[in-house]
């Protein structure tokens, strides 16, 4: 529909993101940006964790050990994003039935998975010093562990369906069901017991020094590019999967 | 309305001809009420203490156990394929199938339920509580069990994937209802359980409908 008032739009006026939707556009779209991603998001991450080890203050209480900081919280941050885009790819596969919104739920999932990983891992190293132990039944940590439980059950609920584009679905549908009951999941254990600081970063304002704030957010820039390349890298490399098998199955139905 | 009762009538009634559906969790459920004092000692105190957190752990693992067997057997004798094709949602299904299963093993697990908490020795006024959050955290274990024997229909991978799609999801129920005693602690476990129950006619129905497409 067109609105007489505004005159003919431009024809570039904004960029068509259904144009997106088409394999090949996509193929070419990503190939283009997958090095810009990965470059940046290194450099990124490179700069914030430098600026963040050697230049921003030590904390009053927690002394050097607050530097792990610079990879524990962005880890966190786009773990949890990265499931609610999941479940988001899920429901549009879900709603316009598009063959790359399913297959963008299983190359999130690894991912996701990789920085839930790697958040917990930082989280044990820094709780050593500070809480004295490698492990403690911590609220905040221990939602992180659900979240990376709930990642891997995703992961093999796509691999345990022989028919591939019904295990993208059955998994779209658990990641949906997944992400309704996370916020319980994270309220209830963080209720149950927590010994974790609360969130320093609210919309409302955050209650770190800038000092600390800066380094922090240029890598956490860089962890959601790094994020986005790495998804894109599996996303090519799961539609040059499926392109292969539909040849091999051309190629098998022209022998037979 | 009729539909969905006739449907339940029809699961419970099968149920109760296949003992093995009800009455392997209840073995299963009360297997784990005994082996703990085995492993922990029969120290009586830390018994009693533990006794709601080893029931519902129990109940837990024990809905775990229908699962398998939920959808599958209606899909491989085509029972489900026949029920759809007559223009029944999948939906309707699947939420009988809730409402059977809440029946069938909760009616069963709360019968079982004092018992296995009188062997443990839990004090006596921790009990009307207790059962109070097992009725609601069955009906959420039965959401759970709909929703994973659905989107497993048709997959490789067994008890293991089953455990671990759906105990990640149930451990909100497992913390308000293992402390029952906790104010606020039962309400929140049904709003839980209900939360579940009433998203599992969905999740469960588009699996059921993909399953066979």
């Amino acid at each position: 529909m067109r609105f007489p008032v505004l005159g003919p739009i431009p024809a570039m006026a904004a960029p068509d993101l259904h144009a997106l939707a088409n394999p090949l556009r996509f193929q070419r779209f990503a190939t283009a940006l997958t090095p810009w991603l990965l470059v940046l998001g290194l450099a990124f991450m490179t700069v914030g964790i430098w600026r963040g080890l050697f230049f921003a203050p030590p904390d009053y209480l927690q002394g050097e050990t607050v530097r792990i900081l610079y990879i524990h919280v962005p880890s966190a941050w786009f773990a949890m994003g990265g499931y609610l885009g999941m479940a988001l790819a899920a429901l549009a596969a879900m709603v316009w039935k598009h063959p790359l919104a399913a297959l963008s739920v299983r190359a999130i999932a690894p991912v996701g998975a990789l920085f839930a990983a790697i958040c917990l891992i930082t989280g044990s190293i820094w709780g050593r010093p500070t809480w004295g132990t490698w492990w403690v039944w911590d609220g905040r940590l221990t939602s992180m562990l659900v979240l990376f439980l709930l990642y891997l059950g995703v992961i093999a609920l796509i691999h345990s369906h022989d028919d591939k584009a019904r295990g993208l679905k059955m998994a779209g549908y658990l990641a949906i069901v997944g992400t309704l009951n996370l916020p319980i999941i994270k309220f209830s254990v963080e209720k149950w017991n927590t010994l974790h600081q609360p969130a320093s970063i609210r919309l409302s304002g955050s209650s770190i020094h800038p000092d600390m704030l800066q380094p922090l957010l240029l890598s956490a820039l860089g962890f959601l590019l790094l994020f986005a390349g790495l998804v894109l890298v599996r996303m090519r490399t799961l539609i040059a999967e499926q392109r292969l098998e539909m040849r091999a199955m051309r190629r098998a139905a022209r022998a037979g | 309305m009729k539909l969905l009762l006739a449907l339940i009538r029809r699961d419970l009634a099968l149920m109760a001809g296949r003992p093995g559906e009800w009455l392997m969790p209840l073995a299963f459920f009360l297997l784990v009420a005994l082996l703990l004092p085995f492993a922990i000692g029969p120290d009586v105190a830390l018994l009693a203490r533990l006794a709601p957190g080893i029931l519902w752990v129990g109940a837990l693992l024990a809905s775990l156990i229908p699962v398998s067997t939920l959808f599958a057997l209606d899909s491989a004798d085509g029972t489900l394929d026949q029920l759809m094709v007559r223009g029944i949602a999948a939906e309707t299904l699947a939420a009988a199938r809730l409402v059977a299963l809440w029946l069938g093993f909760g009616g069963p697990l709360l019968l079982a339920a004092p018992l296995a908490a009188l062997m443990l020795g839990m004090p006596l006024p921790m009990l009307p509580p207790l059962l109070a959050g097992l009725l609601a955290g069955a009906l959420g274990l039965s959401a759970l069990a709909v929703i994973a024997g659905s989107v497993t229909l048709g997959a490789r991978g067994g008890a293991g994937l089953v455990a671990l799609l759906v105990l990640p999801l149930a451990i909100p129920m497992l913390l308000f209802g293992s402390s029952p005693t906790e104010p606020g602690a039962l309400g929140l476990a049904a709003a839980t359980a209900m939360m579940l129950a009433a998203v599992a006619p969905f999740a469960g129905g588009a699996a059921l409908r993909a399953s066979r497409g």
